[in-house]
């Protein structure tokens, strides 16, 4: 059977089971709206949208820690990236679990013990606060639109996986339904209808994951070494589909692309404005520490399993129909769950249909924690601090951050269709080289340098962002690749896909470079203040 | 229930002028807490930073001892993968250890202190 038949076999499997398909996402849909509605109810003051209350406890939020940070990317690109490349795709599980300990060692306790409800408290905390924070807010803002347009093309995939459309139109209309549930469940449910959702959404995602590795194991009789033969044998090279290599191995420059991935991934998690604020929804810094363990632990459980995912697709499924039903691999997860359960069988259509649902309650839960991250920045960084200079009131930060969750899902609903065939695991890493180049840097001086000043702030975060996107608007993500944003025109001069391994050591270059130079002399007073703050908690909101 | 709980009473506390920031950020209590976080913080991030690069540096320049097979068809590669995950399991396990043993109750006397005014 050729590759284009067996795309329209899922399509078509899909499309027989169509009512259950849309039923089990409506339900999801209901579910959740209702979560939405009722903490929407409870959501009465700035404290409750931003921070829900901050009274989760440490599993809740490590939980929803868990449900914000494995996307799309985790659950459909790496699945994808190991069906086709095999051991190369690997690297994002292990990049993105290592990169916790970045935020749990050095990151999480001091932000919750010197913040209160945004990156941007901690950046300009001993900063001159107009500037910092409106270059806190721009980098936010811009970080989790990169993030979303990875959300948005992994909905595009999927969604013309299963109801078999291909037309730009049907693609549009789906991701500008998921533009529209998101902004309802920011709006209304701030940060605890968006905290419940990440933990459902997480439980889900845990759920279908193990089933789905069960009985991939299953097939194999447990037994890991005969999957990854069959894998390597499946998949048509051999022994090499299980060592490095086969990705990046080819050229001196895809090497170092490797490299460069492999850095953005360790130091970007910590730079992540959604998911660091996330830890503003626990009482105290001890909270926020247990709640990396929680997350650490979920998170790496998820990870290990992607081996079966990704292998096991490679496995049972030939490596044309996996491209020919989307050339990243993207649809690898969903095409494995339909095979586990037979291709021509109710139970495959079922399974199709439940792992379908789990990627689409992924993609919707990261989605509603990026808008939020972006909106609150906007509302409490630049609104309430810059424009207003520190005068609105609660309310009126809280009625501006719901205008700022309808402007970001209106802009993310206008990118969405434009990275479809991109590998959705790619473009999360350039979220993740940006966030490392921009804020990781500026995070760190600030919380560990006593001589760190506004310059420097300002230096490194506009540095790290300008370069980290600007090199990726001049590599073959972006055009000059059959598989770029814009494959029709070629205007990359810069061979890597990722541009972290010269973005990140410039934005922590910049940092110092930018305070040696400036003329300023650091606030002492101010340092030492946050100091105390952030290893004591002393005075922590 | 998250929603059940008393709302924090945190905001009854003074907030410590300047001055007594200042002073407590030159106690020798403090100099110590800060000294046992960073001193097991910043060589322990260093190494974990370098253990990974490390990892990524041989899939990159060391295929051969990377395709090594040990048993069936799992060779080092796939070993190292998961001993990096391993190792984050430990070290996460390990601060968290240091913590709670070393650096809370130090800063829970400063901030109790701080917060009463005394």
């Amino acid at each position: 059977m050729s590759p284009v038949q067996h795309t329209f076999l899922a399509a078509n499997e899909a499309s027989e089971h169509r009512p259950l398909i849309i039923t089990l996402f409506a339900l999801f849909v209901l579910a959740t709206l209702g979560i939405t509605i009722w903490a929407g109810r409870q959501t009465k003051d700035a404290a409750d949208f931003y921070a829900g209350g901050r009274q989760f406890s440490a599993f809740q939020n490590g939980l929803a820690v868990s449900g914000d940070y494995m996307s799309a990317a985790s659950f459909l690109g790496i699945a994808g990236a190991i069906a086709l490349f095999g051991y190369d795709g690997f690297l994002y599980s292990i990049g993105f679990l290592v990169a916790w300990l970045v935020a749990l060692l050095l990151v999480a306790e001091p932000l919750r013990n010197s913040g209160r409800y945004t990156m941007g408290d901690v950046l300009a905390y001993r900063m001159r606060q107009r500037p910092v924070r409106t270059a806190a807010g721009t980098s936010t803002i811009v970080v989790s639109i990169f993030y979303l347009l990875a959300q948005m093309a992994g909905a595009g995939v999927l969604v013309s996986l299963l109801l078999g459309i291909t037309s730009d139109a049907g693609k549009i209309l789906i991701v500008a339904l998921v533009g529209l549930l998101m902004i309802v469940y920011v709006s209304i449910g701030g940060m605890k209808g968006t905290t419940w959702v990440q933990m459902v959404k997480a439980v889900l995602l845990i759920g279908g994951t193990i089933l789905i590795t069960f009985l991939v194991l299953l097939k194999f009789n447990f037994n890991i070494s005969d999957l990854l033969g069959q894998a390597a044998e499946n998949s048509g090279k051999g022994a090499a589909f299980l060592e490095p290599g086969l990705q990046y191995g080819a050229t001196g420059t895809s090497k170092l692309d490797f490299i460069s991935l492999g850095i953005a991934l360790v130091l970007g998690t910590a730079g992540l404005p959604h998911i660091l604020i996330r830890f503003y929804t626990v009482p105290d810094a001890k909270a926020a520490r247990k709640s990396v363990n929680w997350a650490i632990g979920i998170i790496g459980g998820f990870y290990l399993m992607t081996i079966a995912l990704g292998f096991g697709a490679a496995a049972l499924i030939s490596q044309d129909e996996i491209i020919a039903s989307n050339p990243s691999g993207n649809t690898a997860a969903p095409l494995l769950a339909l095979h586990l359960g037979g291709v021509d069988s109710t139970w495959g259509a079922i399974l199709l249909a439940t792992i379908s649902a789990v990627a689409f309650a992924t993609i919707l839960a990261v989605v509603a924690g990026l808008t939020l991250a972006s909106s609150s920045s906007f509302a409490h960084d630049i609104y309430a601090n810059v424009i207003r200079k520190g005068k609105a009131s609660g309310a009126e930060e809280v009625r501006a951050a719901r205008w700022a969750t309808v402007a970001i899902g209106v802009v993310s609903i206008g990118l969405g269709a434009l990275a479809r065939d991109l590998n959705v695991a790619g473009l999360v890493a350039l979220a993740f080289a940006v966030a490392a180049s921009a804020n990781l840097p500026t995070i760190l001086y600030s919380l560990f340098w006593k001589r760190f000043t506004t310059q420097g702030a300002l230096w490194s975060i506009y540095g790290g962002l300008i370069v980290a996107v600007g090199l990726v608007l001049f590599s073959p993500v972006v055009s000059g690749d059959p598989k770029a944003m814009f494959p029709e025109v070629d205007f990359a001069w810069f061979p890597l896909k990722n541009p972290g391994i010269i973005s990140i050591p410039f934005g922590f270059l910049m940092g110092w470079l930018g305070t040696v130079l400036s003329k300023e002399e650091p606030d002492a007073k101010k340092y030492a203040e946050l100091e105390v703050r952030s290893l004591t908690g002393t005075g922590a909101h | 229930m998250a929603t059940d709980a008393p709302p924090p009473s945190k905001e009854q506390h003074k907030l410590p002028s300047p001055e007594e920031f200042a002073e407590v950020h030159e106690s020798a209590e403090f100099v110590e807490l800060r000294r046992s976080y960073r001193s097991f913080a910043f060589p322990l991030t260093i190494g974990f930073i370098a253990w990974y690069l490390l990892y990524v540096l041989l899939s990159n320049y060391a295929g051969g001892f990377m395709g090594t097979k040990l048993f069936g068809n799992i060779n080092v590669a796939l070993l190292l993968g998961v001993a990096q995950f391993v190792t984050t399991f430990l070290i996460a396990w390990w601060y968290s250890r240091h913590a709670a043993a070393k650096l809370d109750p130090k800063a829970e006397a400063i901030k109790t202190r701080m917060e009463s005014g005394a």
